[in-house]
């Protein structure tokens, strides 16, 4: 199908977005919370228990035996998850079987691509796939990136995942759940078994709104799988295939403590602000990702807490060792879990009552009665570019190539106080810009850019800069952090240049489109 | 040699970053080529190519090829590295590229001040110096001895005058470890008119190697700091602390020391006992500070933290560090511990007590305080106040 992908609109936030996306007429992003859809939420069909067997075991026996089951033809929607991170085995034997089922122009809607998922690369230059829906990390981003694949990209959030599942934006037809430990009924855990990943929260709407469900699993117990993470009476067919992942690689490079002096400052500043500002207070809650950052922050956080005696009411996983340290040595009733980034996560949440699973449902839709990410005291987050009015790109480079994913990023940004913990520069690339080459967070949710020269908070938050003045950490305007970094690099850079047509669409946490990604030219 | 031969400066490779390598050949016509590849191609390329062109215009070279591998090499360290190919392609080791803008200005060269940590910059290793500064040494040492490797000597000597003139280098003392004997002094002639404080001069085992240096240095605000690092080093100490007004402080090294006594260099030290002592006495009876070596296990810091202690408790102010972690644990250290500073608040406060009432012995309760104690008391509190650990109007809240 022949897509004109030049074709732009212009939005609230002055970005030019494709005006179609993959046939969709965009919705422009019309300013933080004002655009309010009304109606019922999407829903899968109908089923009987007439048609699913009584004796309750689902099994078929292969994926491919199992999508041909599920009747998949040319143009559907097949959804797969990252809980595996770059370990994950299953997605790309789904396309091999989709291959071999001879089909063609799939759309692929991972919650995430990885590395990994390289392999996949051919089928979307021969026909199999036609487009990604998904954050596309590494080579994938840079397929398309180049204007290989032939339709747009487009990159939602984790909770804008869930909206535009629910919202049906995005109907899935077959959504492969890869589970570390099910039973032939369907239910299934991530808590368990060889490849255990802690929890399959990704796959949570897509197990129940997807028109058919198959739960792939290396370790198939008998009924019942308990706790189910997902339920089996939403699964169609079970299949179970020697490995679903490898292990060593659910554990990502980025749950290690960054070593570099400059980022232990950043963290350290982060740390200090967030004790002298008060946000450290008897019951408070924080999150902090997976970076080498974030996690160097969690480190002195917890050093400060223990000398004040400050306990936290929660905080926000992606939970890691450290994280978990902190749970079982008393310095918080919880850890609201989304994902596990390291082994020892996987363990505490089996063993520790404290250790919850939550989902993008619970912590991040935006289209719902209200998400834990907004009553969250503070978030440290990472980005590629901030500019000097606090707008944030998390997906391109200075360059302008797409390489990450939205993750959680934009659903965290709604918290009471938003910290993207960056360098201001890295190798003569400034961090600091005066206009973002993507915007992905509008700067009036990002309160605070902490780097390596001192904090710069955001104008808008009067309150933060009263309660920073007592603080040792350095602040400062941010046009002065940008000047010192411009004097450093030579002037600020020049922009890439790029061609009219669009490759990905960045939608924001309700369904609008907030940017556009143009096509690099080299 | 060829005069169409091929020079090169800095460095190559997949792990490089920050830093950018050259060649120079030059032709006798046929003007200029410039051939770079940048990682920063489409941010900064173009401006990379206007700036050599402009700077290789201002050295008159007007033919050859100029090839360039570009890391992410921030200006001044572009200009460096084409600073010492041109002074290699034209056999001018002395050739200088003016600095780009204005240098941010230096705090004033003062013999006297806090010397405690001092954070070594390997001279040819760019990306270290960059943000050295954020981490609050009280000193930054770009080192052109034994962190450079012998081919690399004139390249790390562009690197550090541009670095000096360029950098934000704060409220640090600005120092520069040269090389021992005739490279040595022909570092300092390099750098004299650069902006910084302080010449760290490796293994001076005479007076006249000090002397030889002076001439190099004349007409400068230049600051000495020797280092002992042989036993002849060492049994000169007070020769050579005497050897030059310039002299503020004296420290020693123990790798080479160590090499030279031919013993095998301990965590305990009791080797080096006896040199580290001579040290301290000999800048003590000079008026000079005395300032322990490096700590080298970065990754020890209860082992750092003992260092530091045995080093003040032996009369050393100051230690070196390889790694910006180590300064705030060496400041905490060697600062007044709380129980140091109580007491100097309160001999203190005896002690102008005692100056009120026109009294001349000083007492704390029963006790006799001794003169040089109430002196001690008084540099005590001073420290604290300025290492933040005692506020300005303690008297207030302690009296």
């Amino acid at each position: 199908m022949a897509l004109d992908t030049q074709e732009c609109v212009r939005n609230a936030a002055g970005r030019e977005i494709p005006a179609v996306i993959n046939d969709h007429e965009a919705i422009p992003f019309q300013g933080v919370g004002q655009y309010r859809p009304t109606g019922p939420k999407a829903a899968p069909p109908i089923r009987s228990c007439a048609d699913y067997p009584s004796s309750g075991d689902k099994q078929v026996e292969s994926i491919k035996e199992a999508l041909r089951r599920a009747g998949l033809r040319d143009g559907m929607t097949i959804s797969t998850h990252h809980h595996f991170r770059n370990g994950d085995l299953v997605a790309n034997q789904v396309f091999d079987a989709a291959k071999e089922l001879g089909v063609k122009n799939l759309r692929w809607f991972p919650s995430a691509a990885f590395p990994c998922h390289s392999p996949l690369i051919p089928y979307l230059e021969d026909g199999t796939i036609h487009h990604i829906e998904g954050s596309m990390n590494g080579p994938l981003g840079a397929f398309a990136s180049s204007g290989k694949m032939k339709g747009l990209g487009v990159l939602r959030s984790h909770g804008g995942r869930w909206q535009a599942i629910q919202d049906g934006e995005v109907h899935i037809d077959i959504a492969v759940i890869a589970a570390p430990t099910a039973d032939p009924f369907g239910n299934a855990t991530g808590d368990r078994g060889p490849s255990a990943c802690g929890l399959l929260g990704f796959a949570l709407a897509d197990s129940v709104f997807a028109d058919h469900v198959i739960v792939v699993t290396d370790n198939l117990v008998p009924f019942p799988c308990v706790p189910w993470q997902i339920q089996g009476n939403n699964v169609d067919q079970v299949v179970v295939i020697d490995q679903v992942g490898v292990p060593e690689r659910i554990v990502s490079g980025t749950t290690v403590v960054t070593k570099s002096p400059d980022r232990q400052l950043i963290a350290e500043y982060v740390a200090r602000f967030v004790r002298d500002a008060g946000i450290m207070k008897e019951g408070f809650s924080f999150q902090a990702g997976a970076g080498g950052i974030t996690l160097a922050f969690a480190l002195y956080l917890k050093q400060f807490m223990k000398e004040a005696g400050v306990k936290a009411r929660f905080i926000r996983g992606g939970s890691n060792q450290y994280l978990v340290e902190m749970l079982e040595e008393g310095l918080t009733d919880y850890i609201l879990d989304g994902q596990t980034f390291d082994l020892d996560g996987v363990r505490s949440m089996r063993e520790n009552p404290g250790h919850i699973n939550t989902s993008p449902f619970t912590s991040y839709n935006f289209h719902g009665k209200g998400n834990f990410a907004s009553f969250v005291d503070v978030v440290i987050l990472g980005a590629t570019e901030v500019d000097v009015d606090f707008n944030a790109n998390v997906v391109t480079h200075s360059d302008g190539r797409l390489l990450h994913g939205i993750g959680g990023w934009q659903n965290c940004l709604f918290s009471r106080c938003t910290v993207l913990a960056v360098p201001s520069v890295r190798d003569r690339i400034p961090v600091i810009v005066d206009q973002v080459t993507t915007l992905v967070g509008p700067g009036e949710l990002v309160d605070v850019v902490a780097t390596e020269r001192g904090l710069a908070i955001n104008p808008r938050r009067t309150d933060l800069m009263e309660a920073a003045k007592g603080s040792s950490v350095p602040i400062l305007d941010i046009h002065e952090l940008k000047a010192q970094i411009d004097r450093l690099c030579g002037g600020a850079p020049a922009k890439p240049k790029f061609a009219d047509d669009f490759i990905a669409a960045i939608q924001w946490v309700d369904g609008t489109t907030i940017d556009g990604v143009r096509r690099v030219v080299s | 040699m060829d005069p169409h031969a091929s020079c090169q400066a800095g460095r190559r490779g997949d792990k490089i970053r920050g830093d950018a390598w050259m060649a120079f050949t030059p032709t006798s016509s046929g003007g200029l080529e410039i051939e770079l590849t940048s990682k920063l191609e489409a941010l900064y390329g173009e401006a990379t190519r206007h700036s050599l062109e402009q700077w290789l215009a201002q050295a008159g070279v007007e033919n050859g090829r100029l090839q360039v591998e570009d890391k992410g090499a921030y200006p001044f360290v572009l200009k460096a590295r084409l600073e010492a190919v041109l002074q290699k392609s034209l056999g001018k080791p002395e050739f200088q590229l003016a600095p780009e803008g204005k240098a941010e200005p230096m705090p004033p060269v003062q013999r006297l001040r806090p010397r405690r940590s001092r954070l070594y910059l390997p001279g040819n290793e760019a990306k270290y110096m960059i943000n050295a500064a954020l981490h609050q040494p009280d000193g930054v040492i770009l080192d052109l001895e034994d962190s450079v490797a012998p081919a690399a000597k004139q390249d790390a000597r562009c690197v550090v005058r541009q670095a000096l003139h360029a950098l934000s280098w704060g409220e640090c003392e600005r120092m520069v470890r040269i090389n021992q004997g005739e490279m040595g002094l022909a570092d300092a002639a390099y750098l004299r008119q650069a902006p910084f404080h302080l010449l760290l001069i490796p293994k001076v085992e005479t007076a006249e190697e000090l002397q030889a240096l002076e001439k190099v240095v004349e007409g400068t605000d230049l600051l000495f700091m020797p280092i002992l690092e042989t036993a002849l080093g060492i049994l000169n100490a007070m020769e050579i602390a005497q050897a030059s007004e310039r002299n503020v402080a004296l420290t020693l090294g123990l790798e080479d020391l160590t090499a030279d006594l031919g013993v095998v260099k301990t965590v305990q030290g009791a080797e080096t006992l006896w040199a580290r002592s001579q040290v301290v006495h000999a800048a003590k009876a000079c008026g000079l500070q005395a300032i322990d070596s490096v700590f080298g296990d970065v990754g020890d810091e209860q082992g750092l933290r003992e260092s530091v202690r045995e080093a003040k408790a032996l009369g050393f102010e100051g230690k070196g560090c390889v790694h910006p972690r180590q300064i705030r644990i060496i400041h905490q250290e060697i600062a007044p511990q709380a129980k140091e500073i109580d007491k100097a608040c309160r001999i203190s406060l005896a002690f102008e007590e005692a100056q009120e009432r026109g009294e001349g012995v000083v007492s704390l309760g029963s006790k006799m305080i001794d003169p040089p104690v109430v002196k001690r008391a008084l540099q005590t509190v001073e420290a604290a106040i300025s290492a933040g650990l005692l506020n300005q109007d303690w008297r207030e809240t302690q009296g």
